[in-house]
């Protein structure tokens, strides 16, 4: 089973160089070939999420290792291998993968503009993603984190949209560079833990589970747990490194924001805890104070995103079993929810031009689905019962008080409270009460968009109704990270 | 071998400028040979005099080939400048081999490292003089700051091919030398030169990098990344063990593959266009789609970038130096390899973002694009797959390390 694994890393690799090859006067046939790469990857990611019951081992499953590097220079036995394998955190977020590339690709179906480029750039992104999700050796991690990155930069600037935002203008180039940097710096910092951890190991391997063996010194943990919190956390959207993603998610184009926030920002997260808590316990109890003190109003109801994987890492810092598990549940709730936002956004952006909510009214009685979608996913996010962002701040809120952490678990649900009032008021606003006519001319979604909207709807109301299988896989390896009290 | 390579890609990559636009062809590809010869006695020297000689042989070749463009104002001062300092610095290299010379009473690498390991006692001044002034010497021939003045004029003014081979061939000549030099005969003295290294490694590789954000033509700013490079490499000399040896041997090659497909792109630019600045890479994209990917593949397997040769060797080589208690160093360097991004970046936005002023149909010159395939796939190859190029040259290193590896340690 172990190949499934690679095969969700090398099949949008080749499809990258296949697309690439495609010679660029069928642009046709470069978006059935992306659908079809999507759909593939989509379903191989299914399969590793609902077979993973079935694929024995401890801990572990479907472990695939390549050596690249071993037995020369510093490196021992498997000293930088492609070691792939996934565990209960790390399968429901490469299923969130799977559906957000299928769904951004419906979404970016309508692309034009060297549409090749644009697919070649996309695939390599995910390939990114998933090689995180899955890669169990320090090196390869890193090195899907940069692959992942890099692509974005294109992807915002080549295709992406300047905001005029009135008092103020900020172009695409200038939010593709700032995220780029910003990315880029944090991955600096993990770099140097990465170069520490390894020296301090001395096993001459960068392979995960042999370095989570290793007792590090106590005051080692201290000192180098803050460079992979803060390099990943810059990622993750952690104040006050946060600023680049609004700049970023209002110059991608659509498909390219749904990955970006759906599954992107969750690498972030994702890696504090496969690298940093995982490997540095101590470090972890002694950088949570400091996640803690971020989660103020301000930042948690300024952006939508942010706050939401202000939740996460909230989660994170409780170091209790059900705030954790609640945070890998919001990152696979807030994954889902952000991709239905982006495509319902993305729909109308491309008829009105515009982003400008206060511009809007009525638009309910000319888009009713789309209407609807818009809803779903906002209701989620201000944590309805039986959708999936419920769940997911449920755990976090118990954990967070069960860790102590009273008035930031009050806080915590004074601004999922506020985000009801945003998102409510925004709703009455731009989709019921009169129609404004100059949107007299607006239609109904693609049924593409449509289709892509109703299948993540699908996931919201899976994990919102019978979110069993998400907590049986993620307590299960939750439990077996070292310093996470019960 | 890899010399050799590295002159067969200058020589293809040449064959369209020199017809264009340099008189006495014959000539000129005959010093190209000469440089390759020299480099290449560089590496095998194991005396100081041959490598003087070797090293002198590649040096005034590429003075020549430098002054090339002889109605060039500006090869000709290129030229001036690289000739004048130097001489200066083969002299600084000579008065440093006397010195040498003086306090082991050997010219050969291995005599000179027994007669040091046996010498416990404090540092010879003499023999620190020496040391110092081989550094300067070498530090010259590589372009490490502060010695580096020559390097932005030299690059602007030499024709463009020649830039690539000053870049490719002195700099891996100069370093493939330094490593043997140091490993062979100076490694029992680690402790008095390691940190002098180090600085000179910090110094070369921020001032490389923050000045090349300022360049606004592409010569100027590839001298600039260049010497930024030239920093990482010294990393390996300072954390001189075996592993690091192979490291920086990995990333020299690495850089030399990345940096003459850079080269070969730019060259390939200038023949259509005849022009160099950034700006006028805008818009390439549309004219020349293969040449803009190739182009900001060597852009970002520079900065470091997965996938490409910077990343794997940089990693490789980095961690080396953390692994020699040169974490700090590491972190320095990464730091500035992140700053490196930038300036590519803006040559890459030029590309994909600038409108092109006039659209010029341009003809598909078929060898080069050929030449530029290889390297290409080289960058691709030593970024996807080290692991046979890495076991072969820690074969090689493990040769240069073993002689006075034993006593190298017994000194420390």
């Amino acid at each position: 089973m172990g190949g499934v694994l690679f095969a969700l890393v090398a099949v949008p690799v080749c499809t990258a160089v296949l697309v690439m090859l495609v010679p660029s006067r069928y642009p046709q046939l470069v978006r059935y070939l992306a659908l079809l790469s999507a759909g593939t990857q989509f379903a191989l990611s299914l399969l590793v999420f609902f077979a993973y019951e079935f694929d024995g081992g401890r801990g572990l499953r479907f472990g695939f290792r390549l050596d690249w590097l071993e037995n020369v220079g510093f490196l021992g036995k498997h000293g930088i291998s492609l070691h792939l394998a996934v565990d209960g955190i790390a399968a429901p977020l490469v299923m969130l993968t799977g559906l957000v590339i299928f769904a951004a690709t419906f979404v970016s179906w309508n692309i034009s503009y060297r549409n090749k480029d644009f697919f070649v750039l996309l695939f390599l992104l995910v390939a990114g993603v998933f090689g995180v999700f899955e890669s169990q050796d320090l090196f390869f991690l890193f090195f899907w984190y940069e692959v992942a990155v890099l692509p974005m930069y294109l992807l915002i600037a080549v295709w992406g949209a300047s905001s005029n935002f009135g008092s103020f203008v900020r172009t695409k180039e200038y939010g593709a560079m700032k995220l780029v940097l910003y990315l880029v710096a944090g991955s600096v910092l993990i770099f140097v833990g990465i170069f520490a951890t390894f020296v301090e190991a001395d096993r001459g391997t960068f392979d995960l589970p042999v370095l989570g063996q290793v007792q590090y010194d106590s005051d080692f943990q201290k000192a180098v747990f803050p460079f992979y919190m803060i390099g990943f956390g810059v990622l993750a959207g952690m104040w006050p490194f946060h600023t680049w993603s609004p700049d970023g998610h209002v110059a991608a184009p659509t498909g390219v924001s749904m990955l970006h926030a759906g599954v992107l920002m969750k690498l972030g997260a994702f890696g504090i805890l496969r690298v940093g808590m995982t490997l540095l316990p101590d470090g972890a109890v002694y950088g949570a104070v400091s996640a803690l003190a971020q989660t103020d109003l301000k930042y948690m109801v300024g952006y939508s995103s942010v706050s939401h994987m202000g939740y996460v890492l909230m989660g994170l810092a409780t170091m209790n079993d059900i705030g954790v598990n609640g945070a890998v549940l919001q990152m696979f709730a807030h994954g889902a929810m952000t991709a239905l936002m982006f495509t319902s956004v993305g729909a109308i952006y491309d008829q009105a031009h515009t982003r400008d909510m206060t511009t809007f009214g009525g638009i309910a009685q000319k888009m009713p689905r789309h209407s609807a979608f818009w809803a779903i996913a906002g209701l989620s996010s201000l944590g309805l019962p039986g959708l999936a962002g419920f769940i997911a701040e449920f755990h976090i809120f118990v954990g967070t008080f069960r860790a102590g952490y009273y008035w930031a678990g009050a806080a915590g649900i004074l601004a999922a409270a506020i985000t009801a009032t945003y998102i409510l008021r925004m709703l009455a606003r731009a989709y019921f009460g009169p129609l404004n006519e100059q949107w007299e001319n607006l239609r109904e979604m693609r049924l593409g968009e449509q289709f892509a909207g109703a299948l993540l709807i699908a996931f919201l109301l899976f994990m919102g109704l019978w979110p069993a299988p998400f907590i049986d896989r993620i307590s299960d390896s939750v439990a077996n990270i070292p310093g996470i009290t019960s | 071998m890899f010399f050799g390579l590295i002159g067969v890609f200058a020589c293809v990559a040449s064959a369209r400028f020199v017809r264009d636009r340099l008189l006495h062809a014959g000539e000129y590809y005959a010093f190209i040979l000469l440089a390759v010869v020299g480099a290449n006695g560089m590496a095998a020297a194991s005396e100081l005099l041959t490598a003087y000689i070797s090293l002198e042989l590649l040096s005034f070749s590429l003075y020549v080939l430098t002054a090339y463009a002889k109605f060039d104002l500006r090869s000709n001062e290129g030229g001036l400048k690289y000739m004048l300092l130097g001489a200066f610095s083969s002299a600084l290299l000579l008065y440093g081999i006397g010195m040498i010379y003086g306090a082991t009473g050997s010219t050969h690498f291995g005599d000179i490292g027994r007669a040091l390991s046996k010498d416990t006692g404090g540092i010879d001044e003499a023999l620190f003089l020496g040391l110092a002034l081989i550094m300067a010497g070498l530090g010259f021939k590589v372009a490490a700051v502060p010695f580096h003045m020559w390097t932005p004029d030299a690059y602007e003014g030499a024709p463009l091919p020649v830039t690539a081979l000053i870049s490719a061939i002195s700099k891996s000549g100069g370093f493939a030398l330094f490593l043997k030099l140091f490993a062979e005969a100076f490694a029992p003295k680690i402790d008095d030169w390691r940190y002098f290294i180090a600085g000179l490694s910090v110094a070369t590789m921020v001032l490389g990098n923050l000045v090349a954000i300022q360049q606004s033509n592409i010569k100027r700013l590839l001298a600039y990344s260049s010497i930024g490079q030239v920093g990482y490499l010294l990393m390996g000399i300072a954390a001189l063990s075996p592993e690091s040896g192979s490291a920086l041997v990995l990333h020299m090659m690495g850089y030399v593959v990345t940096n003459l497909a850079a080269f070969v792109c730019v060259i390939i630019f200038y023949n259509w266009t005849g022009k160099e600045e950034i700006k006028d890479f805008a818009g390439l994209r549309d004219t020349a789609p293969f040449l803009t990917w190739s182009l900001s593949i060597a852009l970002f397997s520079l900065a470091g970038m997965p996938l490409f040769a910077g990343f794997a060797t940089k990693f490789i080589l980095f961690q080396a130096a953390a692994d020699q208690d040169l974490l700090w160093l590491a972190g320095i360097a990464v730091t500035m390899s992140f700053v490196s991004l930038y300036y590519y970046l803006v040559i890459i936005k030029e590309m994909f973002l600038g409108k092109a002023e006039a659209a010029v149909s341009m003809p598909v010159p078929w060898v080069e694009y050929g030449a530029l395939a290889v390297l290409v796939a080289g960058v691709l190859f030593i970024g996807l797959y080290p692991a046979p190029l890495l076991d072969w040259v820690d074969g090689s290193t493990a040769d240069v390390f073993a002689g006075v590896g034993q006593a190298a340690v017994a000194g420390r």
